[in-house]
């Protein structure tokens, strides 16, 4: 079982956690103008990096999304920090 | 049986004598014995059939590694299959049966499958039934193979305890590197635990003895428990570590004796492995009969047991280990002689005949072996011990990532340093023989000063190896039936991978996990190959070591302990009304009241038409959204938009995913400007609020809205139908002047009461909702005032009846993972809405456009009502589904079925006769609006 860092509450057991997106997608908007191909490459097209990755998790239990930097190999927790914007 | 009890070796307590059975055959042992050693001393020698060729097998090994001796032990009336014998501990009436043997190991009729072994290579079964339709015979192929035979009405207790520990240095095996790791980790003031498979500390010095320190091994393990003790650490035996996974957590099974066993996650800073090695078998011809064992394993029970495996011994090996063996044996009584595969070796030990330069080629025998050749010369015996050298335990080591180096002077693969977060010692690591391992891991355990000193050399140990060339079957696998004719054929295809060899063969794949076959395996594809071991690979290694029953890492998660239901905070005056319950979207509510569904269900609805219907609607979803940002945020996140509703109206909408498809629906209340209530479906409170959550933090200003769940803090009761006013005006509620789709707050006898006039049956309907501690008192005035107006409870299966008369749709019932609003007659906010929301794109995609989507229609039908799920067919071309039936039950209101149904261009086709498909059966159905009941909406207002 891995443990992640939430920025708010500290290390706890994966189960506390749901990943939710990698992070730096941007949702292309508004939808007139956004094509079939965009849409669908935000919908289901990720990087999935061999290594270092930066993704937003949410903690379940206090709520809170930030953004966690991991290594998908080593399964190495690099760093996780408050949403941009956000104080912890 | 050849096997025998030495008069006063081992510790059994021979003053107490267990009696059990063995296919049917009586047989006693004594307290303290395990299955194996009891089998050993004075039961039969063939144990169990193989796996493929049927082949008698009797014991070979001590511990987990046993490939052969597995058995179904009933005690007690219960049959756990596939028990080691060698690792449980035998008790008085014990009845223990073969597996894969019919009736039995001594008699196996599929015995006279060996004979045709020639035409069974590996790979035999799938390249020759693949042709002949595989499905055909797989059954047939199964009852052939296979181990024990579960019992159906075993149903173990959900009693084991999860426990967790955070550990600051855990040392894996209690043997001499473990213990001096341990000691001196505790010594230097360290929380230790210890932690090993067997009853006792000492790991092999429990068998093969020693001095430490110049005093008995056992002062020096009492010595390093108590020092563990007394430094705040832990020694746990009987427990297996059978894991290790992701961020330095292992898994452990504790066995214990009369009280459940327990399972525990240990987080470890620092681990140290000291597991110790597995002896490795010889590989001549006929290696697998029965009398062929572990020579470390027959001095483990001839020390601990006094169970002796034979008179006449022969001994093969290449190394210095089971000199202690064959002195043991010879001093017991036993005929023993040395075959060593090396011309200069120790001197003979006392009584021993030593062969040097000696290798056996051959066993003999027909149920067990009788002799052996050596070196072309036959000699009688009724035993053969082997050691082909050993092979270090390196299971968790590589579970957490590590990597191995080919040790040629062990002749084995050992853990490479700092390849893994854990430091390996002992045996584990190739340091064979007592001093060796006593100072790797006093070294490991941070020891200062010199490590505690025992006698005795590092074992001299010459590689042992398949030979390519040997003739007769020489089994490598024996739990899995492969020999080295199997492994040469793979390579012969082309297998040649490691991991290959292992899929093709099935070589090491079975409950031994190959701990004495991998090895073999490799090495003999090397010389095929002939490639270095480091070049050939090992394959990789996964938990669990050992197998662990099922019932142990589920713990109490079983059943309503795996997921708890929620329960009403009225469900006691539920039952008391003679409720029966039923778990809907995860919680407990009554399904209906009175014993007989069908028609209590009708009853029920045909009242609420009627009369009224009082039911209780806590587990709906009650998200609060409050804050100035609340408008937009349920704009966005919401495909009808709320910005526009008035404070005191509730209107209904959709939530989206971002594929466009219905996430849930509900209706959303707003109490004033920036305060509203999301009611989700009970089912999808959690992921609705998550929906929320991600827009409002990743999106919006966080600061201008939050969020908060009260589902629970509320109870609500609603009320419906055209007597539900004078109901509740005699329950003593005022009832505001409230327009469909209005809300008000007020208050009830001094208590804050939320009135909503929202309706999921079609009829006027009245949502009461208090604080939940008030809720009884809420229920107590209605249930007084129900009876005055021939109202009655009703329970979700009438309620859904009521919605289905309506054609109101349940999301994830009525709807798929395809259905987008527009498919439902939502299209409206689609057309018009500007501004952006949660899933728009993707309503407008191609597929979303296609105008053959399936859409929501009623299906009016005479007679039964249709099966949900029965398919409406194409009205034209080949037969096939054009949708499907998702909720029908009888009306008691209308007096027919009605139906609900998702029809490809549905809508399109309101009017037109289709054939509805079910299990084989045809019948016919009219096309509807789904609203079949007061499609003019009047009976809302009544």
């Amino acid at each position: 079982m891995q443990r992640f860092s939430c920025p708010f509450c500290g290390l706890r057991d994966e189960t506390e956690f749901h990943f939710a997106a990698e992070a730096g997608k941007h949702r292309p908007e508004p939808a007139p103008e956004v094509s079939d191909a965009d849409w669908a490459d935000y919908l289901f097209g990720n990087d999935a990096p061999r290594g270092p990755a930066r993704e937003v998790w949410v903690h379940l239990t206090c709520g809170e999304f930030f953004v966690m930097t991991r290594d998908t190999v080593t399964r190495e927790v690099l760093g996780s920090a408050a949403l941009p914007g956000r104080s912890q | 049986m050849t096997g025998w009890r030495h008069d006063s070796a081992g510790m059994v307590d021979r003053d107490r004598p267990l009696s059990f059975t063995f296919d049917g055959q009586p047989c006693t042992g004594f307290a303290g014995d395990t299955l194996a050693s009891a089998l050993l001393a004075g039961g039969p020698r063939i144990l169990g059939r193989s796996f493929k060729y049927h082949r008698p097998r009797g014991l070979w090994g001590m511990g987990g590694e046993e490939p052969n001796a597995i058995l179904d032990v009933t005690e007690n009336g219960r049959t756990l299959p596939n028990v080691r014998a060698t690792t449980m501990v035998l008790r008085d009436g014990m009845a223990l049966r073969s597996v894969n043997a019919a009736p039995d190991a001594a008699r196996d009729r599929l015995g006279l499958i060996d004979l045709a072994q020639r035409f069974l290579p590996a790979g035999f079964y799938y390249k020759t039934f693949m042709a002949l339709g595989w499905m055909r015979w797989e059954p047939m192929i199964r009852r052939m193979a296979g181990l024990g035979v579960l019992d159906a009405d075993h149903h173990p207790p959900a009693d084991a305890p999860s426990m967790t520990a955070e550990i600051d240095l855990l040392v894996i095996g209690a043997g001499p590197a473990g213990l001096a790791a341990a000691r001196a980790a505790a010594r230097a003031g360290r929380a230790v635990w210890l932690v090993d498979e067997a009853a006792e500390p000492g790991g092999a010095l429990r068998w093969r003895g020693g001095e430490i320190d110049g005093a008995p091994w056992q002062a020096f393990a009492r010595d390093s428990c108590q020092a563990v003790t007394a430094a705040g650490g832990r020694v746990l035996t009987d427990t297996v570590l059978w894991g290790a996974f992701d961020h330095g957590m292992f898994a452990a099974w504790e066995r214990r004796a009369d009280r459940p066993d327990r399972h525990w996650r240990l987080r470890a800073r620092e681990v140290i492995l000291a597991a110790g090695a597995i002896e490795r078998p010889l590989w001549f011809a006929n290696n697998d009969l029965p009398g062929v064992m572990s020579s470390e394993a027959a001095l483990h029970y001839l020390a601990l047991y006094g169970a002796v495996a034979g008179r006449r011994i022969v001994i093969g090996c290449a190394g210095d280990a089971p000199y202690a063996t064959a002195a043991a044996l010879a001093a017991a009584g036993c005929q023993v002689t040395l075959v060593d595969a090396r011309s200069e070796t120790p001197p003979a030990p006392e009584g021993v005949t030593l062969r040097r330069a000696a290798r056996i080629t051959r066993a003999h025998g027909h149920r067990e072996v009788g002799a052996v050749t050596v070196e072309g010369v036959h000699l009688d015996c009724d035993t053969v011990l082997v050691s082909g050298g050993f092979t270090p335990s390196v299971h968790l080591h590589c579970q957490a990532g590590g990597k191995l180096d080919f040790d040629p002077r062990t002749d084995a693969l050992i853990p490479r340093p700092g390849s893994a977060p854990l430091l390996t010692v002992g045996a584990a690591c190739g340091a064979f023989g007592l001093a060796a391992a006593l100072a790797g891991g006093h070294v490991a355990g941070g020891g200062a000063g010199p490590a505690p000193a025992a006698s005795g050399a590092v074992w001299g140990i010459a590689p042992s190896r398949p030979d390519p060339k040997a003739r007769g079957r020489v089994w490598i696998d024996p739990q899995n039936d492969v020999t080295l004719k199997d492994v040469k054929l793979a390579a012969q295809e082309g297998y040649r991978s490691v991991e290959h060899l292992k899929r093709y063969t099935t070589l090491g794949m079975a409950t031994d996990q190959g701990r004495s076959a991998n090895f073999a395996g490799l090495a003999a594809m090397a010389a095929l190959t002939g490639q270095t071991i480091p070049e050939t690979g090992t394959t990789t290694y996964r938990p669990p070591f050992t197998p662990v029953p099922l019932s142990v890492i589920g713990g109490m998660r079983r059943g309503e302990g795996f997921a708890p239901p929620r329960r009403l905070r009225l469900e006691a005056q539920h039952r008391a009304l003679g409720a029966r319950f039923r778990e809907y979207g995860g919680w407990l509510r009554p399904a209906h009241y009175g014993t007989d569904e069908a028609k209590a269900a009708q009853a029920e609805a045909r009242t609420a038409r009627q009369t009224a219907g009082l039911y209780d609607a806590s587990p709906l979803g009650k998200i609060e959204v409050l804050g100035p940002g609340a408008a937009e945020l349920l704009d966005f996140c919401g495909y009808v938009r709320m910005s526009t509703l008035k404070p005191g109206r509730a209107r209904y909408g959709f939530m989206l995913s971002e594929t466009g498809i219905v996430f849930d629906d509900g209706v959303v209340l707003r109490l004033a400007e920036d305060r509203f209530i999301v009611s989700a479906s009970s089912g999808h409170v959690g992921s609705v609020r998550m929906i929320l959550e991600e827009a409002r933090q990743d999106r919006f200003d966080p600061a201008r809205v939050v969020l908060h769940d009260v589902t629970a803090q509320w109870t609500t009761l609603t009320a419906t139908g055209p007597a539900s006013r004078a109901l509740l005006g005699g329950a003593g509620i005022d009832l505001p002047d409230l327009p469909h789709m209005g809300v008000a707050e007020t208050r009830w006898q001094g208590v804050p009461l939320r009135i909503a006039r929202v309706s999921f049956t079609g009829d006027a309907s009245w949502e009461l909702s208090v604080p939940a501690r008030h809720g009884a008192a809420l229920q107590a005035a209605l249930e007084t005032a129900r009876a005055g107006h021939g109202a009655c409870w009703v329970g979700l299966e009438a309620v859904m009846i009521l919605r289905a008369e309506k054609g109101f749709i349940l999301v994830g019932k009525d709807t798929d993972g395809i259905t987008m609003p527009q498919d439902l007659g939502w299209g409206g906010p689609r057309d018009r809405r500007q501004d952006e929301y949660f899933g728009r794109r993707s309503l407008f995609t191609p597929e979303a456009m296609r105008p053959d989507r399936r859409q929501l229609v009623g299906l009016e039908t005479s007679g039964a009502p249709l099966p949900t799920g029965a398919h409406v067919l194409a009205s034209d071309g080949p037969r096939r589904s054009a949708g499907f039936v998702t909720s029908s039950c009888h009306s008691p209101t209308l007096d027919r079925p009605v139906a609900l149904a998702m029809i490809e261009g549905g809508r399109s086709r309101i009017g037109q006769e289709v054939t509805v498909f079910h299990l084989g059966t045809l019948s016919t159905a009219r096309i509807t609006d789904a609203c079949a009941l007061d499609p003019e909406g009047a009976r809302l207002h009544g």
